[in-house]
């Protein structure tokens, strides 16, 4: 299945299962169903948990913030992630902060869900991947799709803990096929799932065994699917082995999972959508530096895109973001 | 890191009267408890056993009363940085207000919220003006879904009126029809900076706007004032959309501490009008008297039991 359906219809079973869930967002109703249509049919079958909005980003995560600090699930579709900045102080000054400040006498369970990334021409305000301005943020879970984490099963974690969450879905995700766990494999590699105690997965993809590996490929979100396919097709055609490590949780991070097979492989290259610097990566690099320093054979490749706008124009845009090409090329140093 | 929050709310009714006080005297005892209480505060900052900073409400003690008088206990009540007031009007809770300003672990927030992030089932407030609108919203919204009659009550000053996010919010509860009772305490001044210097128009018309019914009264009177919360929150429960009853007062005290640059003459000319003043004229001078001796008394023993908790 896709994970635009896998995604959807996740959303039908919460709201189906669990009478806390609200869902909300900005032309959702149907029969359009949303930009990316990943809602359609909610508001047919659920019209009072399910609402169409205003163009109001910073007020309706604040609603959210309301209904989530009186028991109930709200799950929040920001149309792209270009607009969560809108939400940023409902996120920081209010959301994030409640259950601590109040010491542990109200929750806020608050999950916002947006549409991010390039590679669909949408240009400078459309294209982005703003979370890095969210890691960090204490108290608050940045999650990102991958089509190795099933929908399902992430959105039951939320809903199983009382944490907000800022669930990152790249544009280019939706058209592509989920990976189940009765599926062991996809094309050359192997999968294999790992995480501490009550984590989300972190799923392991490699075409030979860890110990085969020469260097850890740490990726998250569509990032994660492109460097899957140069990794499969270095290992077919030119036999480098890498591992990929792909999280759903980025922030914050559970390194374990990563820390295990850089004691093995001595090198690690990190990859990202959002602009270089100050990002996802150099908090990684940073900790695996500390943890792993006398291991690795080489610094840590914190692999982002370019600090400047993304370009409309397709070549412009394909030169911008972080590429197959690129993530190639890191490769090959990584594991030599 | 985790505090423990159990201090149970006693309703001392030294502080908080009882039901059988005639009303006239009641709602003196409760401006004079929340006078107290935050000039009390004052002092124990002065005395340095406080730390960072607060806002009081000395001067606007009527609006908190007047209106706690007309909630029902499963209302909800959202507020902002001057919440000591609205805190105390809704519960009494005079020894988990105080522990948590002072920091201990048995504040209602064991110490980690302060003076103006304070939390209980039926309350909460946050410092950050005019954010927790949709907050309060939210919370309305929340009771419509539960297909309940209690309202969501927020209180915001005319400074937060100056963020976007209030007009986004009034959108929404109107359109929806939330059941959120909105109590605007215009005090004429954002922090020191007077209301001609920041907002242009009227208030009342920003509210219309919206399809949001206003009713206005400038009156420091805890009478007057309770009178019109009764008939604006009855009209509430029986419409359950949004709803803003617009009260134009004063703040007597400066804004957090050591930060009043306003006119003294304006300031003085306030005193003349202010609740305990208006209200307290009602009162024979030994009725006064006493209540003022039994609220004395009875903060005098919150702030010696406090000093000693943990």
């Amino acid at each position: 299945m896709i994970f635009a359906r896998a995604l959807g219809d996740a959303l039908h079973k919460l709201l189906e299962t669990d009478e806390r869930v609200v869902v909300m967002g900005e032309d959702i109703a149907d029969p359009y169903g949303g930009a990316f249509k990943v809602t359609r049919g909610l508001t047919t079958a659920f019209p009072d948990r399910v609402r169409t909005t205003p163009v109001s980003e910073s007020a309706l995560t604040g609603l959210s913030a309301g209904l989530a600090l009186r028991g109930f699930r709200p799950i929040l579709e920001i149309m792209f992630g270009d607009f969560v900045t809108l939400c940023f102080d409902q996120v920081a000054n209010h959301i994030s902060k409640y259950q601590a400040m109040y010491n542990d006498r109200a929750t806020c369970p608050v999950i916002i869900r947006t549409p991010s990334g390039g590679g669909r021409g949408y240009g400078p305000t459309h294209s982005q991947s703003l979370e890095k301005h969210f890691l960090g943020v204490p108290h608050l879970r940045v999650v990102a799709a991958s089509v190795y984490h099933d929908p399902l099963a992430t959105f039951q974690d939320f809903l199983s803990h009382d944490s907000p969450v800022l669930y990152i879905e790249h544009k280019l995700l939706y058209p592509q096929h989920v990976h189940t766990d009765d599926e062991p494999q996809t094309g050359e590699l192997m999968l294999s799932s790992s995480g501490s105690n009550g984590d989300l997965p972190t799923v392991s993809l490699s075409a030979v065994p860890r110990e085969d590996c020469t260097a850890t490929v740490f990726a998250y979100g569509y990032q994660a699917l492109a460097a899957a396919k140069v990794i499969e097709h270095l290992a077919v055609e030119e036999e480098i082995f890498v591992e990929l490590l792909v999280p759903a949780q980025i922030s914050p991070i559970d390194f374990g999972p990563l820390e295990e097979s850089v004691h093995v492989t001595g090198s690690l290259v990190t990859v990202e959508e959002g602009p270089g610097g100050w990002s996802w990566g150099t908090q990684v690099a940073e900790h695996i530096s500390r943890t792993l320093f006398g291991k690795l054979r080489r610094p840590v490749n914190v692999l982002a895109s370019e600090r400047t706008i993304i370009p409309s124009a397709r070549d412009l845009e394909n030169e911008m973001l972080v590429n197959p090409a690129k993530i190639e090329k890191a490769i090959r140093e990584a594991a030599s | 890191m985790n505090r423990s929050a159990t201090t149970p709310i006693a309703k001392d009714p030294r502080l908080f009267g009882n039901a059988d006080e005639p009303r006239d005297q009641l709602f003196y005892r409760k401006m004079f408890f929340i006078r107290r209480f935050e000039e009390s505060l004052l002092q124990l900052f002065d005395e340095g056993v406080l730390n960072g900073t607060t806002h009081c409400c000395i001067g606007q003690e009527a609006n908190c009363v007047a209106i706690a008088e007309q909630l029902n206990e499963n209302d909800h009540v959202f507020s902002n940085h001057r919440c000591h007031g609205h805190y105390l009007a809704c519960t009494g809770d005079a020894l988990g207000l105080l522990t948590e300003i002072m920091g201990k672990e048995t504040g209602i927030c064991g110490g980690k919220g302060g003076s103006q992030h304070i939390c209980s089932e039926q309350f909460k407030s946050n410092g950050i003006l005019g954010g927790t609108v949709p907050a309060a919203a939210g919370i309305a919204m929340a009771e419509q879904l539960k297909k309940s009659d209690n309202l969501s009550v927020l209180f915001v000053g005319d400074g937060a009126l100056g963020e976007g996010i209030v007009y986004e919010t009034l959108n929404l509860a109107s359109l929806w029809k939330l059941p959120l009772f909105i109590v605007c305490e215009d005090n004429g001044w954002s922090q020191s900076t007077p209301q001609r210097l920041n907002m242009a128009g009227d208030i009342k018309p920003r509210f219309e706007a919206f399809g949001v019914p206003v009713c206005e009264i400038d009156s420091k009177d805890v009478v007057e004032i309770e009178k019109l919360a009764a008939s604006e929150i009855t009209a509430a429960r029986e419409t359950m959309g949004p709803r803003l009853l617009l009260i134009h007062t004063y703040r007597l005290c400066h804004h957090s501490k050591n930060d009043d640059s306003r006119p003294a003459e304006e300031v003085e000319e306030h005193r003349k009008t202010e609740p305990l003043i208006v209200h307290g004229a009602r009162l024979d001078d030994s009725v006064r008297s006493q209540i003022e001796n039994d609220v004395n008394e009875a903060l005098a023993e919150v702030i010696e039991h406090a000093r000693i908790l943990p």
